[in-house]
This record gives C-alpha cells, structure tokens and sequence, in this order.
C-alpha cells in the first residue's frame, strides 16, 4: 500500500511532467515527418510522388505545370519524397498548425524552358 | 429474472466499439452474445487499387497500436514471394523497432487496465513512462505512433552511434521506471481484489478455443510465434513469459513481464546488429501465394498474400490476434459478476479495429 508513497512525493515535489501547451511547446526530433512541401522551382512534373503516394493526395499536372496536394488526406508517409528523382520534396520537424478549414497545398511552376536545339532552330 | 443488458459500443472503459450483449440473472453473467461491425473500412479490399509498396502503408493503419510490426509481416511476406535477401541490418533494425513498439502497446494496455478498474494514478504513472517510448520512435523512425518504417526490401532509416547509446540509456530509464511499479501492479490489494479469480480461462479451453498471445501464455502455455525465429528473432536469446493461472491478473502479470523482455531483447538486438546496408533494391512483380505469422504484443498475427503477377495483389487476408480471442472471451463471462465485466473485457486486449480492418 506504501509502495506508491515515495512515487507520489517525488510527484509532488518534482517538476511537472506535462506542458502548457499553447504557451510552452515540445521541440519535435530532427527526423519528425511534421510538414510536407516543394521547392517548386526544381520540380520536372513527372508526377512520381503522384504515383507513389499510399493515400493519392498529390495531383500532378504535367501540362498546366501545378502541383496539389490535399494536406488534410495526406498520411505523412514521406513514400513521394523518397521517390522523388529530383529531390526537390521535403519534409520540415514542424507539426501542421490547426486549422479552421479545408487546406489545399497548390503551387504553379515555371513554364517549360524550350530545349537548347528547338531554341536555337527558333533563332535561326 | 433474466434481462439483457447492453454493453457497449460506446462505453467508458472500453476505447473501441464492441457491442456485447449480457444476459444477466441478477446480478450474475448468464450469456453473452457479441456483435461486432462499427468500425469496418474494407482496407483488404484496397489491394485491388494501390500497388503492392502502397499496401505496406494501408496494412499498417490496420492499427495504430501494432503498426510497425503488421509492416513488418507483410514485408517479409512479400519479400518471400519475391525471393529477396534482405539485409542483416533491416532484420535487426526491424527486431528493435517492434520491440519498442510492444512496450509502448503494454505499456499503453496496462494504464487503460489500471483505469478500467479505477485506478486512475496508476494509469497516469505508466502513460508517463510510455512516452519515452514514443519519443524513441520519433527521434528514430520520424512519427510516435504510425512509423512507416518498413518497406518491402528493407527498412527506411539507420540507426547513427549517437541514437544507439540514447536508445540505450532511454531504455535502462523505462525498465527502472516500469520496475518501480512492479509491486504497486502486482501485489496491491486492490488490484487484487478485482483481478484474482476474475475470467478464468482453463489451459484446456485455451487450446480448444484458440486463444493466442498473453491470453494463451496466461494460462499456462508456452508458446510464442517469436520462437520461430521470424526477422533476426532467431540469432537472439528468447524465451516466452508464462503464467499458469488464467485469470485477468495472470493476463497481466504476463504482459508486465513482457516488457521487460523487450527491454532486453532490445538491447540484444543493438549489440547484436551488424554494420552494413538496411535495404536492397526490388525487382518483379509478386505471384503466388504465401503465409506467414507473427507475434503482435496481442498475439499472434497471420497474413495470407495472394499474388498474380501484376503489382496489385490478388488477396490480402489477414488475421488479427483480437478476432482470435473474442471465443475466449465469450467463454470467460459467463458466470461472473456484472460488476467485473469491464476487467475481463480489457483484459483480453481488444483492439476491434483490428479484427474488423
């Protein structure tokens, strides 16, 4: 029945083992999967990550040259930044904030740089 | 007088919905009669439309609780299907990964069980050390409960020197810490008083019922699919846990000493685990069929994969270890008191979302 005593003294005594949220916030590990997102400006539209992805959260369109991810279906997986041939995808240690509604991740990328060859037929 | 008496699927001790319908004679358990189906997602089904490396991602959401080790049945089925040699390093990696995961499951168990009988300080005190555990999975693999470790071929991530000697250390911390609890779970007069004598399951009606893991290790049987030697299970030293009364208290003694037997498999798999690569490259497209079974920190965990040749899967049936303890349990109500219902129902470890997938 006393064996608890110690325990609950040291419970009483020692520093709290919970946080105030809002106000003190936990440092997340380096490797934590927290956020999902693209440096826009490498990506060659292959739509991989597209491919890759367990819960088909990302659209990839190749002509219109925009990248989508629904952030609310994705899983956290990181399966599209492995498979990425560019590695241009990234996951940051920082948990997504609340959010009052739907969020959609959505860039547009450069257009298409012609080929060296078409732009120098196009000079001549 | 007989009355029916529901129980569940909404209920205070229970964390998932099962339904149980109690045929009570005052005060005393005559029948029960379960019915299950609240939480069913067809993710077998889903082999028709994600590719074989995707269906690792949805068996793991089979359940949270014993993510990491449902990946890791799968992937070994699958690398046996596709005949691959995976590398030593997965195989110990993937030893350590599912080793923290069942202490962080027992750990998870015991403090729901101390709460469904009304012990709430108790249940406060072991979700305080599972959090080292989870702190371990996500400074390791990058997420506390869904880890997403294991892929078809190996493992995701290495282990770096520093994370071993912290693994280590964390690791001495939980078996104190969980020690220190030992006498306050096991020979409190309490907990006592509601576990001993409570849902006795006899060593016959376990073997005839089929009952797997903690529930057929408490009463009396040594069995533990770990001793197949399944991942690098086979170059560790391992013995199962058993108990020999049957009743919830045995139920959990054996899942407390289980813990401990983590830790230490844990720390055989870190000295044990050689340097080299963690993941081989896959090739083909999976035909044929193949089962394999592992132990989950509920039981034991059945997968049968069905291929034929395409990247899709033809069938993906998997048995959870809660499905198979539901006959058990069904035998151990009745008989009892109403009042003890809660305890024989967690006792079990009933992880519904698990049986129903």
């Amino acid at each position: 029945m006393f064996e608890m005593t110690k325990n609950v003294l040291q419970n009483l005594m020692g520093k709290s083992s919970t946080r105030l949220y809002p106000f003190t916030k936990r440092e997340t590990f380096e490797r934590f999967r927290g956020t999902l997102d693209i440096n826009v400006d490498e990506c060659i539209f292959c739509g991989t990550c597209a491919k890759k992805c367990p819960s088909q959260c990302i659209e990839v369109d190749i002509k219109g040259r925009t990248w989508t991810c629904d952030s609310f279906a994705c899983v956290y997986c990181s399966n599209c930044v492995e498979a990425c041939p560019v590695q241009c995808m990234f996951m940051t240690p920082v948990t997504k904030p609340p959010a009052g509604e739907k969020d959609v991740i959505f860039y547009k990328g450069k257009p298409k740089e012609p080929k060296e060859k078409k732009a120098k037929a196009a000079k001549e | 007088m007989r009355t029916i008496l529901p129980f569940g699927p909404q209920h205070p001790v229970l964390p998932e919905p099962i339904h149980l319908k109690l045929v009570v004679e005052d005060e005393k358990v005559v029948e029960a009669l379960p019915n299950l189906g609240y939480v069913h997602r067809g993710l077998e089904k889903l082999t028709d439309i994600r590719d074989y490396n995707q269906m690792v991602n949805i068996v793991e959401r089979v359940c949270g609780i014993c993510s990491c080790i449902h990946s890791l049945n799968y992937c070994e089925a699958m690398e046996e299907m596709l005949k691959i040699e995976v590398p030593q390093r997965a195989h110990f990696l993937r030893v350590m990964w599912g080793e923290i995961h069942r202490i962080h499951s027992h750990l998870l168990w015991l403090g729901l069980f101390a709460d469904g009988f009304g012990f709430e300080s108790l249940f406060m005190q072991f979700w305080r050390i599972r959090e080292r555990a989870m702190d371990l999975m996500e400074a390791t693999a990058g997420n506390r409960v869904v880890i997403s470790t294991n892929i078809v071929g190996g493992v995701r991530k290495d282990i770096t020197p520093d994370m071993k000697t912290w693994i280590l250390s964390e690791i001495d911390k939980t078996e104190t810490e969980v020690r220190a609890l030992e006498k306050t779970i096991l020979e409190d007069y309490t907990v006592k008083q509601r576990c001993c004598g409570k849902g006795v399951l006899t060593k016959e009606q376990a073997h005839m019922l089929g009952a797997v893991g903690p529930m057929l290790r408490g009463s009396g049987w040594a069995q533990d699919a770990r001793q197949t030697g399944y991942a690098a299970y086979g170059q560790l030293d391992f013995e199962p846990v058993v108990e020999y009364d049957g009743d919830s208290y045995a139920r959990s003694k054996v899942r407390f000493r289980e813990v401990y037997a983590s830790c230490d498999l844990v720390r055989q798999a870190l000295a044990k685990m050689p340097e080299g690569e963690i993941s081989t490259k896959v090739k083909g497209k999976p035909e044929g069929e193949v089962w394999r079974r592992v132990e989950q920190p509920r039981g034991e965990l059945y997968y049968y994969l069905k291929g034929n040749g395409s990247k899709n899967l033809d069938r993906v049936r998997i048995r959870t270890p809660t499905f198979a303890n539901i006959p058990p349990l069904l035998a151990m109500l009745p008989g009892c008191e109403l009042a003890d219902v809660p305890v024989i129902v967690l006792s079990i470890d009933p992880c519904i979302s698990c049986t129903e997938r």
